[in-house]
């Protein structure tokens, strides 16, 4: 219990780390970027001197590198993430109507690609079916030498459900991965014995096979939600799908930084997390199986 | 899987002689317009036909992959040494330093890969001349693409830092530049290598994304991504199939690369 508990302090550590890192490398680059401490406003003719002036008091308060960071963290530790630049809106407004579509396209996504990947994995190592595993590897070979970005047009072209790009894009990394460690796995000297021995398929699959593989297995499923996300900036930006992935590649275009960074250490807090808990799901796993 | 290797090695120096000799082999500059003939099919003159502006697609296919094949693997290159430094002198020197460079590698890493690239690269100008656009493109893939190859580079050189030769040079009186550089490094070799080659198609693969969210290597001047990108215009009304010649070749180049390592290496 203890060690869980100091298992879980230093995840936790590590995480706040991260965040308040890549908060201070967030703060150095909106602060960098072009255009930082001019407010559009100052361009209206109507204005008077005296409004110009009050507008660039209000920006220097910023100026003070010290103090902007401060001011960006107390702001972003309150839940302002800042109003975003060609939007025109606040970004956790933004945020909160587009993160559930990307949760959901990630979500299908990961499900359809786990669900191939390690089914067909599975069925490889069990029947050692070579023309199964040449089918399936050429299948992996072809999709990881497509960007994701092809495989989103092609799916636009042929009116397919844009969903299962993403599923696509992570199929062939948990298919090789899972595949290596199942086969690995199934050459263990007692799994050959229980084999000789006449043990059934399944229960040497659930028994012997799968269990010295599940830690590995668990840290993949974290890993492979950083590259959902990833993947979803191509797929929703050309499937035109209302998501994150859509939104950073506006922000991009329009040279939003403030939007990007904010939109960047959310999707890098939510992928920590989505590892952190793999990774304490692996450790009990493997404890419990020792 | 010898002769597969063997098609992918004799598959990638053709390509790229081919594409190093476009000025010679392509029939016409790739920003030229033929404009009578916009979006032609093949034809003598235009062995691949032309696109939607009227630029015959061969001299662009070869162009394209000239830029995507020459600097790629430069961005590989550059990204393996950085991360041969880093993870090198963290791997060698140990203790404090060594988890510092891994504290940064991992926080380098925990960033989602194509959020960190549109990040940075809106950062910089959008609006630059093409060949700036590339410059800035693939210099970023080789600043960026670092970590992952850091952290592999740091272990293997953690544990040959306490391999018995490195023992013995130590004891012979070797001192730290000369021990990283004359004994550590060269047996660093097979990591390097596999990194470069592991790295080449993945960033031909982000060049590829970037060019056709609109990030990536500025008009008139191709690359795969602009060239990929020529599939938007795709009709299924009137299809014409050698649209998608370049993808085809993109396909065929990233599997060459990924087939060029044996699994030794890639076990290295």
């Amino acid at each position: 219990m203890h060690l869980k508990l100091s298992g879980l302090a230093k995840l936790a550590v590590k995480i706040l780390t991260v965040v308040l890192l890549g908060g201070f490398l967030g703060a150095t680059l909106v602060r960098l970027a072009p255009g930082f401490g001019v407010d559009e406003e100052e361009l209206d003719v109507r204005l008077s001197n005296e409004s110009i002036q009050t507008l660039r008091q209000a920006q220097t308060t910023d100026q003070n590198l010290a103090v902007f960071y401060f001011h960006y963290l107390n702001r972003v530790l309150h839940g302002d993430l800042g109003t975003s630049r060609t939007l025109q809106r606040p970004v956790s407004q933004l945020l909160a109507e587009r993160m559930p579509e990307t949760l959901k396209s990630i979500g299908l996504g990961l499900a359809f690609a786990w669900t191939l990947g390690l089914s067909l994995a599975i069925a490889i190592v069990m029947s050692r079916a070579w023309y199964l595993d040449l089918g399936a590897s050429l299948l992996a070979g072809t999709l990881l030498c497509l960007p994701a970005a092809v495989l989103a047009l092609l799916f636009v072209l042929a009116q397919a459900p844009a969903r299962l790009v993403l599923g696509l894009i992570v199929f062939p990394k948990i298919f090789r991965f899972s595949r290596n460690l199942l086969a690995r796995s199934s050459s263990l000297p007692h799994v050959l014995t229980a084999r000789a021995k006449g043990l059934g398929n399944m229960r040497l699959l659930v028994w012997h096979i799968l269990p010295p593989a599940a830690p590995q297995l668990l840290a993949l499923a974290g890993v492979s939600v950083s590259m959902a996300f990833a993947a979803a900036i191509p797929i929703e930006a050309l499937c035109d799908l209302p998501g994150i992935g859509q939104l950073a590649w506006k922000a991009a275009l329009g040279r939003d930084i403030a939007l990007l960074i904010n939109l960047t250490m959310i999707v890098t807090l939510v992928t920590l997390v989505a590892n952190s808990a793999s990774d304490l799901l692996g450790q009990s796993f493997h404890r419990a199986s020792a | 899987m010898k002769w597969a290797r063997s098609i992918a090695i004799v598959f990638l120096v053709l390509i790229s002689t081919a594409c190093l000799l476009a000025d010679f082999v392509a029939p016409a500059s790739y920003a030229r317009q033929f404009r009578d003939v916009p979006a032609a099919a093949p034809s003598h003159q235009h062995l691949l036909g032309t696109d939607d502006l009227g630029r015959d697609r061969f001299s662009r296919v070869l162009y394209g992959t000239r830029v995507s094949l020459l600097l790629a693997p430069a961005a590989a290159l550059f990204s393996t040494l950085l991360a041969a430094v880093v993870g090198g002198i963290a791997g060698f020197g140990g203790g404090w330093l060594q988890r510092c460079v891994m504290a940064a590698t991992d926080l380098f890493l925990s960033l989602p890969w194509l959020f960190l690239l549109i990040t940075v690269r809106a950062l910089l100008p959008l609006n630059v001349s093409p060949q700036v656009s590339v410059m800035i493109t693939f210099t970023l893939l080789g600043c960026l693409g670092w970590a992952g190859a850091a952290r592999v580079i740091c272990a293997d050189a953690r544990a040959l830092s306490q391999s018995d030769f490195i023992l013995l040079a130590r004891a012979s009186g070797s001192s730290g530049f000369r021990l990283l550089w004359r004994h550590l490094m060269p047996n660093l070799k097979p990591v390097l290598y596999a990194q470069f080659w592991i790295s080449v198609p993945v960033f031909i693969l982000t060049e590829a994304n970037l060019g056709i969210l609109g990030l990536g290597v500025a008009e008139p001047l191709p690359s795969w991504g602009s060239l990929l990108r020529e599939l938007e215009s795709f009709s299924t009304i009137s299809p014409q199939a050698w649209q998608f010649v370049p993808l085809l070749l993109f396909i065929a180049t990233v599997s060459s690369f990924h087939l060029v390592l044996t699994k030794e290496e890639l076990a290295a």
